[in-house]
């Protein structure tokens, strides 16, 4: 039972239900709606600590205090603003497609607490173990899409449609790279299950045999949960808010809900694809310490997602689809190809997995550098021979 | 009836129901919607088909690009917040007409098909597993659908430079921006 209390849980409650007169199947069958049940509250759940750590770890990167009044430490300032949130009215703006507009922030809430159902939390301790979870995440990411998209259009508002065109052309951009990134694990596991792919990393964790992709993955995932520098999803001194301009109440909260725990599950995912999930010493004689593992490491990814969002400043939307369109998914490419190259010629040369990807990456990175300093370099000749074609000097010269 | 297939009859029903909305809604995007519902309701099939993979990629294509595609071309056009008046016009019955033949048409070709009435159809032997192996493979064959697969690439690829093209400004001036 101290061993693996999730099985054993799971065990007893069939007994239990068994006993109460149900059949095997429909007792599995209850326990699978009690087990989504379950999960998809305690992720709800956890939003309310994410808030507060996302809050908190922003304001000491701004030499601010952050929430301290409510509670400890401020910890229930997030339930104090759920509480604001929800005795206010949800007001509906004429001409509003009611159907669709009260249908958006559910959609979007549902896309990222979906993305928990495949996310490995301990051994024997899954949603679900499909064996297409690869696909799953991006055809789950698709939903999320939808609900910005219909979420501006309902509202009859220019502004939401705006800021949701802009949101949505962004999406769909980096979901390019993303799925691109997705193909290098899936390679080296060898399939797109979950489980899968983190019990292959048992030998060596994905980020040592493939840095580049767990970075990218992470870069464009942070655009896909719309997080700083790539938060033009609300842009507030640009676009007023964005898509959800004409949200109020706990509609609005619904948005923001989504939003703060796509943050948390992108790390996990970063976590479960490239930097072994559960594993962990001493998981296989106590399962529950799994979950501790996956738990600490995404901590830690999702502070550098939040470390990453007080550090730098919000791109422009022409800068934030340049740099997909000319850098992440010319890069994706060749890594795809590279890690698909080596990883053949490792297994049938025989040389060592790790070091043949490690040189493998190496090279890519060495080779990216030298394109953009070759870039770079022309981009400066250009506009310092522009500068110094203009009829009155310019100031001091553009970057 | 077996809980599968009462799930079964549910579901076609909502595909059957939707894709008429499709047609018949006065609104633009709604019409989308529906079809979103429509291709949702189909990858519900290949899921009780013990398809997942292709339900996964029903949804990442089918709903992940083409339909979000297909809402952002109509949110473009203009008075997209109207109706647009009915969607009958005086041809409706030719349409009709023609729908009936082809279904009539494919379930004379289903008809063909040994047992195919029977509640649990007879057992082909393979797991899905195998099956879905057996997809990937037979497309880099040489003897089966590299060939298509292939020119399939080539279009989209020339689809893809096409609309790089067109898109283009048509004249350009010296450096980006153009000062």
């Amino acid at each position: 039972m101290i061993s693996d209390p999730f099985t054993y849980l799971g065990d007893l409650l069939r007994e239990v239900l068994v006993g109460l007169g149900l059949t095997t199947g429909q007792a599995a069958a209850l326990i699978q709606f009690l087990g989504a049940g379950a999960l998809a509250t305690a992720v709800l759940l956890l939003t309310f600590l994410l808030i507060w750590a996302e809050r908190k770890i922003l304001a000491r990167i701004q030499d601010r205090l952050g929430p301290n009044r409510v509670g400890p430490y401020g910890l229930l300032q997030t339930i104090a603003d759920a509480a604001k949130l929800l005795t206010k009215e949800v007001i509906v703006p004429d001409g509003a497609d009611k159907l669709l507009y009260y249908l958006a922030p559910p959609l979007t809430v549902m896309s990222v607490v979906g993305l928990w159902a495949v996310i490995p939390l301990a051994p024997n301790l899954i949603g679900s173990d499909i064996n297409v979870a690869v696909i799953y995440l991006i055809s789950i990411g698709a939903i999320g899409t939808l609900g910005i998209m219909l979420a501006g259009w309902s509202s009859n508002n220019k502004y939401a449609l705006l800021g949701a065109f802009r949101s949505v052309a962004m999406l769909i951009s980096y979901e390019v790279p993303m799925v691109l990134a997705l193909l290098v694990p899936t390679m080296l596991a060898g399939s797109m299950g979950m489980v899968a792919i983190v019990e292959s990393q048992r030998s060596m964790w994905f980020v040592v045999l493939a840095p580049l992709a767990a970075l990218l993955f992470f870069t464009s995932s942070m655009a896909e949960a719309g997080k700083a520098p790539f938060d033009l999803l609300e842009a507030e001194s640009e676009i007023v808010a964005g898509y959800n301009i004409e949200y109020s109440s706990m509609a609005f909260g619904m948005f923001f809900v989504g939003e703060f725990l796509h943050g948390f599950t992108l790390a996990a995912l970063t976590v479960t694809l490239f930097f072994g999930g559960w594993l962990g010493p001493g998981v296989h004689t106590y399962t529950w310490l799994g979950l501790i593992y996956l738990l600490l490491k995404t901590a830690v990814v999702y502070f550098v997602v939040v470390w990453v969002r007080g550090t730098l400043p919000r791109l422009r939307i022409d800068q934030v689809n340049a740099f997909n369109w000319k850098f992440l998914v010319p890069l994706a490419l060749v890594v795809v190809v590279v890690t698909a190259v080596a990883d053949k010629l490792a297994t049938s040369v025989g040389w060592g997995r790790t070091p043949a990807m490690l040189v493998a990456n190496g090279l890519v990175f060495l080779g990216t550098l030298v394109v953009m300093q070759r870039y770079g370099r022309a981009q400066r000749l250009k506009y310092e021979g522009r500068a110094a074609m203009a009829p009155e000097p310019a100031g001091a010269p553009r970057p | 009836m077996t809980p599968i297939q009462i799930l079964f009859l549910v579901t076609a029903l909502a595909a059957v129901l939707s894709a008429i909305m499709v047609v018949a809604s006065p609104r633009l995007v709604h019409a989308a919607l529906w079809l979103i519902v429509t291709l949702g309701a189909v990858a519900v099939l290949f899921v009780l088909l013990d398809a997942a993979f292709l339900a996964m990629v029903q949804v990442a294509i089918y709903i992940g690009a083409i339909a979000i595609l297909i809402i952002f071309t109509a949110m473009l056009t203009r008075r997209v917040m109207g109706e647009a008046g009915p969607q009958a016009n005086r041809s409706w019955w030719l349409a009709a007409f023609i729908g009936v033949l082809l279904f009539g048409a494919l379930l004379a070709l289903l008809v063909q098909v040994p047992a195919w009435w029977q509640a649990t159809p007879p057992t082909i032997g393979v797991t899905a597993d195998f099956l879905l192996e057996d997809l990937g493979a037979s497309l880099v064959d040489l003897d089966r659908y590299v060939v298509p697969f292939e020119v399939a690439s080539v279009l989209l690829l020339a689809a893809l430079i096409g609309a790089i093209v067109l898109a283009r400004p048509a004249e350009r001036s010296g450096g980006e921006g153009a000062k």
